[in-house]
């Protein structure tokens, strides 16, 4: 308790664009009006086909709401201080990184290219060093899986270096 | 008794027996490895389901939901991290009594008391179902309307932590089931010219993300933390004088757990609280909480096992999930053809009653599964997460690309585990994002075909008196953490 206290009075301390629930609030209104601008984008009925209110009607009430309780949150949290959360350390940022690295190899060389090299990487990231585990999640597991899933449930995985090869 | 012998069934098909072993042993093993649970096993395990038939289908996925729920208490007597959210309460108790050298009575208690619990919750469901999916007959879309916005404001209310926080994750998941085109009028939203948006986002890439991929980005922050694992050997039934202190405490959460699963809220997790606090306030012996009380892992543990028979009632008899697992469980019914409501309980009793009657031998399995095997169980929990979470990745990657064979829901998936990472970090609860999104059609398609009905006055809404008093408890929902938060300053 005099922990989550004292994590309470140094975020206090911080000033207000430093504070996570400022930064917070920010980035959900910053989207939120992003979309909204959006909204005004999607096409209008003609009233004949109308059937209650416009497509766009619905999600713009979602947003205001959401806007709105934002603001609220940022106003109470002004009187109640969030507290202030450790920072990330390196492994997150680096398990991070591998989903964009997996997203680039599964778009340009292979899928299951893309999950071996995940899977050894946050592996080795997490502290794995040893050979063999290393085969193991990272080429006999994907392996398995890909089998299990092919022949299983008849899936076809998309193309690249290493599926076609294995298709052809 | 017609109905006795249709809950019965399942013991009488090989098939559906070992679909119900399978799926009892894969729950007790999710149950157990912290950060996994019945909400992600289940959403992985959906793609598989295509190959069984319906029943069979659901029968796995309810049976992984039971045994999912009992498993998180073998975590947390043993390791003190509660394998699901719904042991959070359990490790108050009982990590503190296995510190006492009896792991093998607490883990007995959880146990019993997970199996009393879940087959009250499942007669609740039996008798309440069927009546509450009578009472939907009276239901035009004015009510549903009026009904999914009472579940999401009792979501905001009673789940964990704020209201506001929780309104807003609901309001989003709606959001998200606005995006693709739109089914009354067929106009694009939201899909920003990609071509795979225009069918909307798919519940399975969301559901993995939030839960599993959020889940492996916190365990990435939780590399150098060490476990002090407790040595089991073996499990020991609840003594004489055991049964006597608790009976009382196994009942009262057996009914408080029961009624909050039918709640559209956190299921288990609100509930084992809810029990456990209720546990201690009729305990003769308060003082002994936190220490090591039986009592106290007998409440948790009967609440959160009797709310999965308490959710199923509002998703089998309405359509509308208690929980985010139940919430995979009606993508099940769904994906499989069955629409869950009233006509369900009048077209398909045998179905039902299938379910039913598989989610009580689910209970009695986990049982034997728990009491023989806890032992060996307890040592999936030593898999080291390196190994553990780049293979999960692998399993969860090749499941979302598999229901729809494409890869933008494999990257949805990841979008949606940082987001779900960055929600958890910040207090935002990712079920209400869960119960948002499967409502989200809903609501807007009863709202506007209401307003149809209307000829667009928003007014006559409140002339409808079932919709008024779903309007009216909404507002009471919405009021009820004011005046908690109000009460507990003045104290």
């Amino acid at each position: 308790m005099k922990n989550v206290q004292k994590q309470k009075r140094a975020n206090k301390s911080l000033p207000f664009f430093f504070r996570d629930e400022f930064r917070v609030s920010l980035v959900i209104i910053l989207i939120s009006v992003a979309l909204l601008i959006t909204t005004f984008t999607f096409d209008i009925v003609p009233p004949i086909l109308n059937r209650g209110i416009q497509p766009a009607t619905f999600p713009k009430a979602l947003l205001i709401l959401i806007i709105s309780m934002t603001l609220l949150i940022y106003y109470l949290a002004t009187k109640n201080p969030w507290k202030v959360e450790k920072k990330l350390p390196r492994s997150f940022f680096l398990t991070l990184s591998s989903f964009v690295i997996f997203v680039l190899v599964s778009k340009t060389l292979d899928f299951f290219l893309a999950i071996s090299a995940l899977s050894i990487f946050v592996s080795y990231c997490w502290g794995e060093k040893r050979l063999f585990y290393l085969l193991l999640v990272g080429i006999i597991f994907p392996i398995i899986v890909f089998i299990f899933f092919e022949t299983i449930l008849g899936l076809r995985f998309p193309p690249g270096i290493i599926t076609n090869i294995y298709y052809s | 008794m017609d109905n006795l012998l249709l809950m019965l069934a399942p013991l009488f098909s090989s098939k559906l027996l070992l679909v119900l072993f399978f799926g009892t042993l894969f729950g007790l093993i999710l149950g157990v490895l912290p950060g996994l649970g019945p909400t992600t096993g289940g959403a992985l395990i959906l793609p598989f389901t295509m190959t069984l038939d319906p029943l069979s289908a659901i029968v796995l996925l309810t049976s992984i939901y039971c045994a999912g729920t009992y498993g998180g208490a073998i975590t947390a007597v043993l390791i003190n991290t509660p394998g699901t959210p719904a042991a959070a309460a359990t490790c108050l108790d009982g990590y503190p009594l296995a510190q006492k050298g009896e792991a093998g009575r607490a883990l007995g208690m959880a146990t019993v008391s997970s199996t009393v619990g879940g087959i009250f919750s499942v007669v609740i469901l039996v008798f309440f179902a069927p009546i509450l999916a009578q009472l939907a007959y009276e239901f035009g879309q004015p009510e549903y309307f009026a009904l999914a916005i009472f579940g999401l404001t009792m979501l905001a209310s009673i789940g964990e932590g704020s209201p506001i926080k929780n309104l807003i994750a609901g309001a989003f998941g709606i959001l998200i089931s606005t995006v693709g085109k739109d089914f009354m009028t067929s106009i694009d939203r939201f899909t920003f010219g990609i071509n795979e948006l225009t069918e909307g986002i798919g519940f399975i890439p969301v559901v993995v993300g939030l839960f599993a991929m959020s889940e492996m980005l916190t365990q990435s922050t939780l590399i150098n933390q060490v476990f002090n694992r407790i040595a089991l050997k073996a499990i020991k039934l609840p003594s004489k004088d055991d049964y006597k202190k608790t009976w009382k405490t196994i009942l009262r959460s057996s009914g408080i757990g029961s009624f909050i699963g039918v709640l559209p809220a956190e299921g288990g997790t609100v509930a084992s609280l809810i029990g456990y606090s209720e546990a201690k306030r009729f305990s003769k012996n308060p003082e002994e909480f936190g220490k090591g009380s039986i009592e106290g892992i007998a409440g948790a543990e009967a609440a959160n096992n009797a709310a999965t028979g308490g959710a199923m009632v509002p998703t089998l008899a309405l359509g509308i999930p208690g929980s985010a697992t139940t919430a995979v469980i009606l993508t099940g019914l769904i994906i499989h053809g069955v629409r869950p409501g009233p006509d369900l309980f009048r077209e398909q009793p045998d179905f039902l009653y299938g379910i039913f009657g598989a989610m009580l031998i689910a209970n009695i399995l986990f049982f034997i599964f728990g009491f023989f095997g806890a032992k060996i169980f307890a040592r999936i929990t030593l898999v080291p997460n390196k190994i553990l979470w780049p293979m999960i990745f692998a399993v969860s990657v090749c499941g979302t690309y598999s229901l729809n064979q494409s890869i933008i829901d494999v990257w949805i998936m990841l979008f949606f585990g940082v987001l779900g990472f960055f929600m958890r970090r910040y207090g935002f609860s990712v079920v209400p994002v869960i119960i948002g999104l499967i409502l989200g059609e809903l609501v807007e398609g009863t709202l506007r075909q209401s307003l149809v009905i209307f000829d667009g006055n928003w007014l006559m809404f409140f002339t409808r008196p079932i919709a008024l008093t779903f309007f009216i408890l909404s507002l009471i929902a919405l009021a009820f953490p004011l005046i908690r938060s109000r009460k507990l300053k003045k104290k």
